[in-house]
């Protein structure tokens, strides 16, 4: 019988298949962070349960820490220095390799995982963290659960799982310059809708897919989850095992040529059946952002905001009006119109080291318009360091933004640090919602060369304006 | 875990679509390693005047008088979409919420919400607005049952709809199951897995 990527990850990983149609699906590795980890590590050891192998259970601290210069345990987040302090004991305590708030390997969950080699081809992870779907990108099978769940995976290895259906969404043709995988990914929900993706597995393919790098590969895989999908994967080529090579955690020189042999394998049979599929003209795409609090309310940056469809269900019709009311948005106004006060690249997103050059080139001798404040925070240590190597850290800061210690920083709101409220924000991260970034703030979310762009011309603005 | 097996209730419509975790709990109210203490801060942006603030919105549903003591929310599409915080079911579980009606719902919320004793039941978004305008004149004699054995909603007027439920989870639901413990009864099996996938990709088990 023929299959897809995703069965054939699936059948390598299934203990078994429970009386009721789930599936007890074997576990290869759990991530954790400060911010749900520690509720999770905290509840298994009251209860008595023991990590059945805690060599293969990481952690990092990236949602609490602060990302100024010259942070400890402190944080801006009211009793952060709870988050941090308690989960770098119940981490100790459980055995678990953490990447300590100042440590070399510190960074985003996301960003640090590939970056170790931890996530690899054919590899399940989870972690109680929704955009765990980013790490598919290297064609393991990665998804976010609920801090029971973590329990459980820690606990036995396993987890209990419905099996999703298959979905294969095919991206043809050369992407135009200037236009990044966040705009296919924001284009996709927006045509789908954010319900697209409910209940499928969705293998991303296709020539603009094999073209993105890794490193673009992850920002279309991370945003999955505002598809609704349980989660995407990419099928490993050769950029992936050059990717890895080397890296610290991945396969040794003992199973490298074995582990490199069975990642070749991995990939969907050519007549293998999907239960939907989507396919997307990527020569036709534009730079995309988000105008409303959903990210399926997103169109191409030279559009405006749409008009309230009558024919639309009561409900969608309310939703809309009070995406208006909070993005403070008329129907028919220029996207290109709208002056922001703050620009952010950063998140799991769109932090790595291609998304900051790609960024840093539109900055180049330029600078950001008055009033508005712009903050880069690289993903992780290691995309900080050679940043910093490069002198990408001098573009940023001569054009006028912060450069942070890495994090997730302003990509969510936690009591700490936020924009200010009804302030308009260009942000590179994946969520609109309101609230995200800080209460009443109003977010785009945008690709780092838009943001870049708009933060030059203090409006939202399409990076083309700005060719490097 | 709180088992469910038939609940009547007052049921609050929230009817707009997407609403999302950080909305039924924003971050900035997680402020404790813990499970508990989370049912404050509910719904606190819509819920509160002010960012961090407690005084009552009073336009919000939860704080309207007819609503007190809601125990039931009907949504529309999509409900409990975005962050995979666990703490969005605590609080909900905290407050009160034994059981959401919506016409989907996200997928890690929807398990947290069974592993939690909560209900997520689903109804097509007619149904969710018809229930709803029954509710409306007088939301406290109006009330909804579930009834889970059934997998069947009556609403006020005496309506009734049936629901999906994944066999596991409805088990899972009725009899407050602890899903780690009947996992470790197979131990043994899942050990035999494990040497077998040591054989095959040893790399897995290198760390
Ligand atoms: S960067 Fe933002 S979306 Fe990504 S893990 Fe951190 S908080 Fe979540």
């Amino acid at each position: 019988m023929t299959k897809t990527l995703f069965e054939k990850l699936w059948s390598d990983h299934e203990v078994a298949r429970l009386e009721d149609g789930d599936s007890l699906v074997y576990i290869d590795r759990v991530f954790l962070h400060e911010r749900t980890g520690s509720v999770a590590l905290e509840s298994l050891s009251s209860e008595g349960r023991v990590i059945r192998a805690p060599s293969r259970v990481f952690c990092s601290m990236d949602h609490i820490v602060d990302t100024l210069p010259g942070r400890g345990d402190e944080t801006l987040v009211p009793n952060g220095r709870n988050f941090i302090q308690s989960t770098r004991q119940a981490s100790r305590q459980a055995g678990i390799r953490l990447f300590d708030v100042n440590d070399s390997e510190q960074g985003i969950v996301h960003v640090v995982s590939p970056e170790l080699g931890i996530v690899q081809p054919g590899s399940t992870l989870v972690c109680p963290d929704s955009h765990t779907c980013s790490q598919g990108a290297l064609g393991a099978l990665a998804w976010g659960i609920g801090s029971s769940q973590a329990e459980h995976a820690m606990a036995t290895n396993t987890l209990v799982v419905k099996k999703p259906r298959t979905m294969r969404v095919v991206f043809k043709g050369e992407l135009p310059r200037l236009v990044t995988a966040k705009d296919m990914i924001l284009h996709l929900i927006a045509r789908y809708t954010t319900a697209g993706g409910a209940g499928y597995a969705i293998e991303f393919a296709g020539d603009a897919v094999s073209a993105l790098d890794v490193e673009g590969r992850l920002t279309l895989c991370n945003m999955a989850v505002e598809f609704s999908a349980f989660t995407a994967l990419i099928a490993p080529d050769e950029k992936v095992i050059d990717y890895l090579k080397g890296r610290t955690y991945a396969p040794g020189a003992e199973n490298w040529e074995h582990a490199v042999e069975y990642w070749r394998s991995l990939r969907s049979d050519p007549d293998a059946v999907f239960d939907r599929e989507i396919e997307v003209d990527c020569s036709q795409l534009a730079p995309f952002v988000s105008w409303g609090t959903s990210p399926q309310q997103a169109c191409e940056v030279s559009a405006s905001v749409p008009e309230v469809d009558g024919s639309l269900e009561e409900v969608d019709q309310r939703t809309l009006r009070k995406a208006f009311d909070y993005m403070d948005l008329r129907p028919g106004q220029a996207l290109q119109e709208l002056a922001i006060d703050g620009a952010f690249i950063g998140s799991c997103t769109n932090s790595r080291i291609s998304d900051l050059r790609e960024a840093a080139a539109i900055l180049q001798g330029r600078k950001v318009a008055s009033g508005v404040r712009a903050i880069c925070v690289p993903g992780s240590q290691a995309v900080k360091r050679q940043a910093e190597a490069e002198g990408l850290d001098r573009v940023f800061l001569d054009a006028g933004f912060e450069w942070r210690e890495p994090g997730c920083s302003m990509c969510f709101y936690a009591g700490g640090e936020g924009f200010g409220a009804q302030q308009r924000v260009v942000t590179s991260t994946n969520r609109n919602f309101e609230g995200r970034q800080g209460p009443g703030v109003r977010s785009h979310l945008a690709s780092p060369v838009t943001v870049a762009a708009s933060a030059i011309a203090g409006r939202l603005a399409d990076p083309r304006e700005y060719l490097p | 875990m709180k088992k469910f097996t038939v609940h009547r209730g007052v049921a609050a419509p929230l009817l707009r679509v997407n609403v999302d975790t950080d909305a039924i709990i924003p971050s900035r109210e997680m402020k404790l390693v813990s499970k508990q203490g989370l049912g404050e801060g509910l719904f606190a942006a819509w819920r509160y005047t002010s960012p961090g603030g407690r005084d009552p919105e009073p336009g919000f549903v939860l704080n309207r008088p007819e609503y007190a003591g809601a125990s039931i929310l009907l949504s529309g599409r999509n409900f409990g979409c975005g962050s995979s915080r666990e703490h969005a079911v605590w609080a909900l579980a905290e407050y009160g919420v034994r059981a959401i009606i919506a016409p989907s719902f996200g997928v890690i919320f929807q398990g947290n919400c069974e592993r939690n004793g909560i209900l997520p039941v689903v109804l097509d978004d007619a149904a969710v607005q018809a229930i709803a305008a029954e509710v409306e004149p007088d939301p406290q004699n109006c009330q909804v049952e579930i009834d889970l054995e059934r997998q069947q909603v009556v609403s006020p007027c005496g309506h009734s709809y049936s629901f999906d439920i994944p066999p596991s989870s409805r088990q899972m639901l009725l009899q407050g199951l602890d899903q780690i413990g009947s996992t470790l009864c197979r131990l043994d099996e899942i050990e035999t897995f494990e040497q077998g996938l040591r054989q095959r990709r040893p790399w897995l088990f290198e760390i």
